[in-house]
C-alpha cells in the first residue's frame, strides 16, 4: 500500500532565524531516518507545514537542495497558522507533507543569463532561486535581480539583496514606488527597472518572477515587447491550497492546479486568464 | 450471463441475498418528500407507484396507480456521498509528539439498488480524481476504501425527468460499465444483467428465467423512448474555446442577477470534490482530529489566500463553477465535468439551467459586457 498521501510526517525545528520583525526561516528536520533519507527536492517546490491542532499552510522550501536533511522554510507571519510557526524554536515539532509542485525551469535554463524579478514584500521561491544559481554560478550568464516595493519599509530582504551585489557578475536593482529621503534605489515601479538592463540579456535571458500578479504581469508585457522570449518568461503563482494532491479543488487556476501543474508556470500557459479577475 | 427475467415479486430476493453477503443495503426511499438514498430491510421499504415532476428549481413527487419501483428517475443524492464524504476525519495527531495518527476510513461493505447512469458517470468521473491513474498522482484511500466494498445495482433508466439530459452527455440513459448487476424494468418483471464477476455469482442465486428475445426489445424499446423524450441538451463540441473565449460576456451578469450563491448546485453534482480542511482539537488539548468538509466554489474562502478574496463577485463565481464544470474539466480529466443528471437544474432555488447558460453564450459569442 502507498503511503496516505494525506498524512504528514513529523519534523522538529532545528533552527529559528530572524528575517524581518514578522518573517522567520524556520529550519526543520524530518524525525524519522527512513523519511529522512527518501526526501528530496527541487528549487521552487513547497511543502505544507502544519502546526497543532490549527491547521497546514503551503510554504516553499528556501533552502538549497544539496542540502536535503535541513530544510528551510521563510515564513511571513499573516494569519492564524503563519503566526503560530513563526513562534516555533528549536525543538518544537510540526508537521510537513511534501514536496509538492513544478520547481524552476534550472536544467532549460542553462548557459542563459538569468533575470529574477519581484516584487512586493519578499518573494520566498525567488530568493531560494536566487541562492540556488549563485551558488552555482558558472552554470548561468550574468544575473540580474530586480526587485521592487511600494514602501522603503517594505525592503525586508535588504541583507540579502547586499550579499547577492557582491557576487561575481550578479546585479541587483531595487525601486520604491513611494520612496523617502533615505531611499538608495530608484523610484517607481518595477517595471522602471528594466530600462536598465541590457537589452541583449533580456532578449536571451530566463525570466523568473514573483509576486503581485498584476505587476508580473506588466513586466512580463513589457519585457516581451524589448524582444524577450515568451517561453523563457516563467511565474510563481499563489492560490488557497489545502490538500497539495489535486483533490481539494481550492488551488485551481482555469485548468491548471497550482499544486501540481504549478505553482511555477511558464507565462505563456497562464497569460490569457492571467487578466481576467475571479481565477 | 444472458440477459435474464426476475419477477416483479422476487426483488426482495436480491436484497435478501446482498444482505446475507455482509452488505448493508441502500435503496430508494421517500423522505421529506423527496426520493433519497436510505438503508432499506427488503423491497416493501422501497416506494412503487412513485414519480417525479422535476423542472427548473422544483422537484415534486406524484402517485401513479402502476406500482412501478423506479419510475421516479432520481433525487438529490447521488452516489457522490457513499464514497466522497460530506465530512470525515483524515487523521488525529497528539500535542508535544506531534505524532500523526491514520483515521481508518468508515467504509461498511454498502449494496446500492437504483444506481442511474448519470450516478455511476459521475462516480467514473470522481475516480479520475481520486484514483491514482492518468488523470492524478494519488490515491485518496478513504475514497478507494469505500469505493472497494461498493456493489452496484444499476437500473437502465425507462422514463426520464424533465430536467435530464444524459443522452446529450453520452453518459445515459442505459448504464454502460462499472456496475455489478442493471435492472430494466419492465410492466411485469425485472430484466437482469451482471456486469461483474460479484454480480454472476449473485446472480445465480436469483430465481432468473431466460428472457425472451421479445422482452429485451422492449426494454431497448423503453430505454430509447426515455433518451428520445429529453427535452434538454447540452452541446459540449468546442466548449472550453467557447466558454474561456467568452468570459466577459454579458450572459455572466444576467446569470449573477438570478444566482443566490447558495452551493445547492455544487452540493447535488455528483462530480463536484472540491473540500476544505480544518482541525477540532479536544477540550484538554492533548490531542487533534484534522477534518474535511465539502467545499464549493461559491464560498468566498475558495481559492483565496491571506484574506484577499479571489472572488467577491457572484458572476465570479458563477463563472468559475460553470466554466469548470463544463469546460476547464476536459482538459484536466479527460472528461466534461457534467453528466447531464439535471439535478443542478431541478434544485437551483431560482431554477437556473446550465443548459440553457451555455446555449446564451454559444447563440452569441463575441458580446462583451
Ligand atoms: C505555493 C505557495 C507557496 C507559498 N510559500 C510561502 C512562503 O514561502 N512563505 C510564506 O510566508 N508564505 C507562503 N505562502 C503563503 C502562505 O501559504 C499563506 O500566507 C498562509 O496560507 C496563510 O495562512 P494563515 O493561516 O497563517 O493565515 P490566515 O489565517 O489564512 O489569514 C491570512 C490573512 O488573511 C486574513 N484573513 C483570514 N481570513 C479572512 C477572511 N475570511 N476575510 C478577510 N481576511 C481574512 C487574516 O487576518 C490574515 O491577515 C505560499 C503560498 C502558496 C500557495
Ligand atoms: S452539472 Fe448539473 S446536470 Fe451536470 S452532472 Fe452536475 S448536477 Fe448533474
Ligand atoms: S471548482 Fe466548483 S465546480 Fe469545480 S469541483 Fe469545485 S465546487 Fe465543483
Ligand atoms: S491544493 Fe488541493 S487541489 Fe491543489
Amino acid at each position: 500500500m502507498a503511503r496516505n498521501p494525506y498524512l504528514p510526517m513529523t519534523a522538529e525545528v532545528v533552527e529559528r532565524i530572524e528575517e524581518a520583525p514578522d518573517v522567520y526561516t524556520l529550519r526543520v528536520r524530518l524525525r524519522h531516518a527512513a523519511e529522512r533519507a527518501a526526501y528530496r527536492f527541487a528549487p521552487g517546490q513547497f511543502n505544507m507545514l502544519y502546526l497543532f491542532g490549527v491547521g497546514e499552510v503551503p510554504i516553499s522550501i528556501s533552502s538549497d537542495p544539496d542540502e536535503h536533511e535541513l530544510v528551510d522554510h521563510t515564513i511571513r507571519a499573516v494569519g492564524r497558522v503563519t503566526e503560530g510557526l513563526v513562534r516555533l524554536g528549536p525543538g518544537a515539532r510540526l508537521g510537513l507533507r511534501g514536496p509538492f509542485g513544478t520547481g524552476w525551469p534550472f536544467a532549460v535554463a542553462q548557459g542563459r543569463a538569468l533575470l529574477m524579478i519581484t516584487g512586493g514584500l519578499g518573494c520566498a521561491p525567488t530568493n531560494s532561486a536566487i541562492e540556488y544559481a549563485i551558488k552555482r554560478r558558472s552554470q548561468y550568464g550574468p544575473i540580474t535581480i530586480a526587485h521592487g516595493v511600494k514602501r522603503p519599509q517594505d525592503l525586508i530582504y535588504g541583507a540579502r539583496f547586499a550579499a547577492w551585489e557582491k557576487a561575481p557578475d550578479t546585479r541587483v536593482l531595487l525601486s520604491a514606488d513611494r520612496p523617502d529621503p533615505n531611499w538608495r534605489g530608484r523610484s517607481g515601479l518595477v517595471t522602471a527597472l528594466l530600462d536598465e538592463i541590457d537589452p541583449g540579456l533580456i532578449r536571451d535571458g530566463f525570466t523568473l518572477m514573483c509576486g503581485p500578479e498584476p505587476m508580473m504581469r506588466s513586466v512580463a508585457e513589457n519585457l516581451l515587447k524589448r524582444g524577450a522570449a515568451l517561453e523563457r518568461i516563467y511565474l510563481s503563482l499563489e492560490r488557497n491550497m489545502q490538500c497539495a494532491l489535486g483533490h481539494c479543488g481550492n488551488c485551481q487556476f482555469g485548468k491548471e492546479f497550482l499544486c501540481k501543474d504549478g505553482p511555477v508556470f511558464p507565462y505563456a500557459r497562464v497569460r490569457a486568464l492571467l487578466p481576467v479577475g475571479g481565477y | 450471463m444472458q440477459t435474464a427475467r426476475l419477477a416483479k415479486e422476487r426483488l426482495d430476493d436480491l436484497v435478501r441475498l446482498l444482505r446475507e453477503r455482509g452488505y448493508r443495503v441502500l435503496g430508494p426511499r421517500v423522505r421529506a418528500g423527496a426520493v433519497m438514498l436510505d438503508e432499506i430491510d427488503s423491497a416493501a421499504d422501497l416506494p412503487r407507484g412513485v414519480k417525479s415532476a422535476q423542472e427548473p428549481g422544483s422537484y415534486r413527487l406524484v402517485d401513479s396507480a402502476d406500482g412501478r419501483y423506479f419510475d421516479f428517475v432520481n433525487g438529490p443524492e447521488s452516489l457522490k456521498r457513499l464514497l466522497f464524504a460530506p465530512e470525515e476525519t483524515l487523521w488525529t495527531v497528539t500535542d508535544g509528539e506531534v505524532r500523526f495518527n491514520e483515521a481508518a476510513a468508515e467504509a461498511p461493505p454498502t449494496a446500492v439498488i437504483g444506481a442511474r447512469a448519470c450516478d455511476i458517470a459521475g462516480m467514473r468521473v470522481q475516480d479520475r480524481t481520486f484514483l491514482a491513474g492518468q488523470y492524478s498522482s494519488h490515491t485518496d484511500p478513504y475514497y478507494a476504501a469505500r469505493r472497494e466494498k461498493l456493489f452496484l445495482v444499476a437500473v437502465n433508466c425507462t422514463r426520464s425527468a424533465g430536467t435530464c439530459f444524459c443522452a446529450s452527455m453520452g453518459t445515459g440513459p442505459r448504464v454502460r460499465e462499472a456496475f455489478d448487476l442493471a435492472l430494466t424494468e419492465l410492466d411485469d418483471c425485472f430484466l437482469v444483467e451482471a456486469g461483474s464477476a460479484a454480480g454472476e455469482n449473485v446472480a445465480k442465486q436469483l430465481p432468473l428465467v431466460n428472457a425472451p428475445a421479445s422482452d429485451r426489445a422492449a426494454a431497448d424499446r423503453a430505454i430509447e423512448g426515455a433518451a428520445k423524450s429529453q427535452v434538454r441538451r447540452l452541446d459540449s463540441d468546442g466548449i472550453y474555446e467557447l466558454l474561456f473565449n467568452n468570459l466577459e460576456h454579458p450572459r455572466w451578469d444576467d446569470v449573477a442577477s438570478r444566482c443566490l450563491s447558495c452551493a445547492n448546485c455544487v452540493m447535488v453534482c455528483p462530480t463536484c470534490f472540491c473540500h476544505k480542511e480544518h482541525d477540532e482539537t479536544g477540550l484538554d488539548g492533548a490531542q487533534s482530529a484534522h477534518k474535511r468538509q465539502w467545499d464549493a466554489c461559491f464560498t468566498l474562502g475558495h481559492g483565496s489566500v491571506h484574506g484577499a478574496r479571489l472572488r467577491p463577485q457572484i458572476r465570479q463565481r458563477y463563472r468559475q463553477w460553470l466554466t469548470h464544470k463544463v469546460a476547464s474539466w476536459i482538459p484536466q480529466f479527460g472528461v466534461s465535468g457534467c453528466v447531464g443528471c439535471g439535478r443542478c437544474i431541478t434544485w437551483c432555488p431560482t431554477g437556473i439551467d446550465l443548459t440553457e447558460e451555455v446555449a446564451a453564450i454559444r447563440a452569441t459569442p463575441g458580446l462583451r459586457g
